[in-house]
């Protein structure tokens, strides 16, 4: 039987990390556009466009990620659609991500004041310029802590996508644990691994929130 | 022909109707000053002139610009009547150059150099010429309604809204704003101004207007209206007996 090393281990762990941080990316960013997208929508001017979006973000948040992602990857493939589970993984994950993310920065749109879309319609600016130009511009000022802070999720939620066997940190935790019957060994680093990996963030959210505080009492 | 005719408005708030059948017709360079009780409806009335109410019935129209509710109408009406509010509403991010500069070439698609030329022509018009890099927070509230003024005025409007543009300020910057728009009145410029300075009313306003409970209840000349009320709400509003 074959001996493995600390090192053998941390090294199939590192590179199946990548694949973690390649997913948590692609979900990040194509949740943003998404999300985006779904903001503007729900803040729009034309009730069924609003109940649609309001609809959406529910129906996302409601439910488990586990659950979309089965169904990404199952329902998809009862259909007649092979959806390899890169793909499911990534495209439940973007539609995830960016339920939450319209939803936090709806939040933020929402606190900036009302007298900002007064002064900017009186000056004749139609919607999408008022965001455009007024409203997105100091939003997304006290946007950027929790949307940070959200990542921590995303990253974490990637862990999931094992399930339906996309080969990222906790699915090569499992390979690695049935080849070297090392549990507590492979899964504690497993888990010091995502910690590195999310600690940085909620640290770096928490300190953009105080410096965003700061600068808040200064005005 | 007048240039703002506002024909028998009314408008409700859900069952609440705030505004009950407004006539009111201002000719071109006129200044009106609108006063009465807070909850008499004046904000209310000069939010429906450029669209950030909408009307329940009757019309309004600036220079034959209808109030419509579709965007087009709306910014063909914001063209030409401009707004101040009390609580000057600059853009905090934006410098106070930036913030004259801005819809001038968003809405009007002006080219950068003539939008910027023409905010200074308007920040030097409110003596605020030296401002135009600094931030909103870092000037007075007496400045900061001044540069709301200019960014307003940069936009060329042909009349000019002011709901109560001193009650947010501190005494001693009351007269520098006042200072601007008596200017602004005596270059002939429309204005429809809801204002508790009365002073300020009687000496350079062509007519009161004193609303109460919806209506207009008195109408007239600033002598007539102040030294002469003729109802019992004006004379308990002025507190003459
Ligand atoms: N957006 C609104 N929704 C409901 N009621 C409103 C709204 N705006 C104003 N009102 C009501 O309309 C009345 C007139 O308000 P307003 O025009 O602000 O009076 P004024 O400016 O003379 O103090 C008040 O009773 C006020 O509560
Ligand atoms: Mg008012």
């Amino acid at each position: 039987m074959t001996e493995f090393t600390l090192w053998d281990i941390l090294r199939n762990l590192l590179l199946a990390t990548r694949w973690t941080i390649v997913l948590s990316l692609v979900s990040f960013v194509g949740g943003g556009l998404v999300g985006l997208l779904l903001l503007f929508l729900r803040i729009s001017a034309h009730k069924a466009v609003r109940i649609f979006a309001r609809c959406y973000i529910e129906l996302f948040q409601g439910t488990p990620l586990l659950m979309q992602l089965f169904i990404a990857f199952f329902g998809l493939g009862l259909l007649g659609v092979d959806v390899p589970a890169w793909l499911a993984a990534g495209l439940a994950l973007i539609l995830w991500t960016a339920a939450f993310l319209a939803e936090i920065w709806r939040g933020c749109v929402e606190a900036i004041a009302k007298g900002q879309w007064e002064a900017s319609a009186s000056l004749g600016m139609g919607r999408l310029q008022q965001m455009r130009y007024v409203i997105l511009p100091q939003a997304m000022k006290i946007a950027v802590p929790p949307t940070v802070g959200f990542s921590v999720q995303v990253v974490k939620g990637t862990a999931l996508t094992s399930i339906i066997g996309f080969v990222e940190l906790s699915k090569a935790g499992t390979v690695v644990t049935n080849a070297t019957f090392q549990p507590f060994t492979v899964y504690g680093l497993v888990a010091l691994i995502y910690f590195a990996l999310c600690w940085p963030l909620s640290r770096s959210s928490q300190m953009l929130e105080r410096k965003l505080n700061v600068a808040h009492r200064n005005h | 022909m007048s240039l703002i005719e506002i024909t028998e408005v009314r408008k409700s708030f859900g069952s609440t109707e705030v505004l009950k059948g407004i006539n009111l017709d201002v000719q071109p360079g006129e200044v009106i000053a609108i006063i009465g009780k807070s909850g008499s409806g004046k904000s209310t009335l000069l939010r429906c002139i450029n669209g950030l109410e909408m009307i329940s019935g009757g019309s309004i129209s600036v220079a034959g610009a209808q109030l419509l509710d579709d965007q087009l109408h709306l910014k063909t009406l914001r063209l030409k009547v401009g707004m101040i509010f009390q609580q000057f509403n600059l853009f905090p991010h934006l410098t106070v150059g930036g913030n004259v500069i801005l819809s001038q070439t968003v809405v009007k698609k002006t080219a950068k150099p003539a939008a910027e030329a023409m905010a200074r022509r308007m920040l030097d018009r409110v003596g605020l010429g030296h401002k135009f890099d600094a931030y909103p927070d870092e000037l007075s509230g007496g400045q900061q309604q001044r540069v709301a003024i200019a960014r307003a005025l940069a936009m060329e409007p042909i009349a000019l809204l002011c709901d109560e543009i001193t009650s947010a300020l501190d005494p001693e910057l009351v007269a520098e704003v006042l200072a601007v728009v008596r200017e602004l009145a005596a270059e002939g410029m429309t204005l429809l101004m809801v204002t508790h300075e009365m002073k300020f009313a009687r000496d350079v306003c062509s007519r009161v207007v004193f609303m109460h409970q919806g209506r207009v209840h008195e109408i007239g000349p600033p002598d007539a209206v102040f030294s002469n009320p003729q109802t019992p709400e004006l004379k308990q509003f002025l507190g003459v007996h």
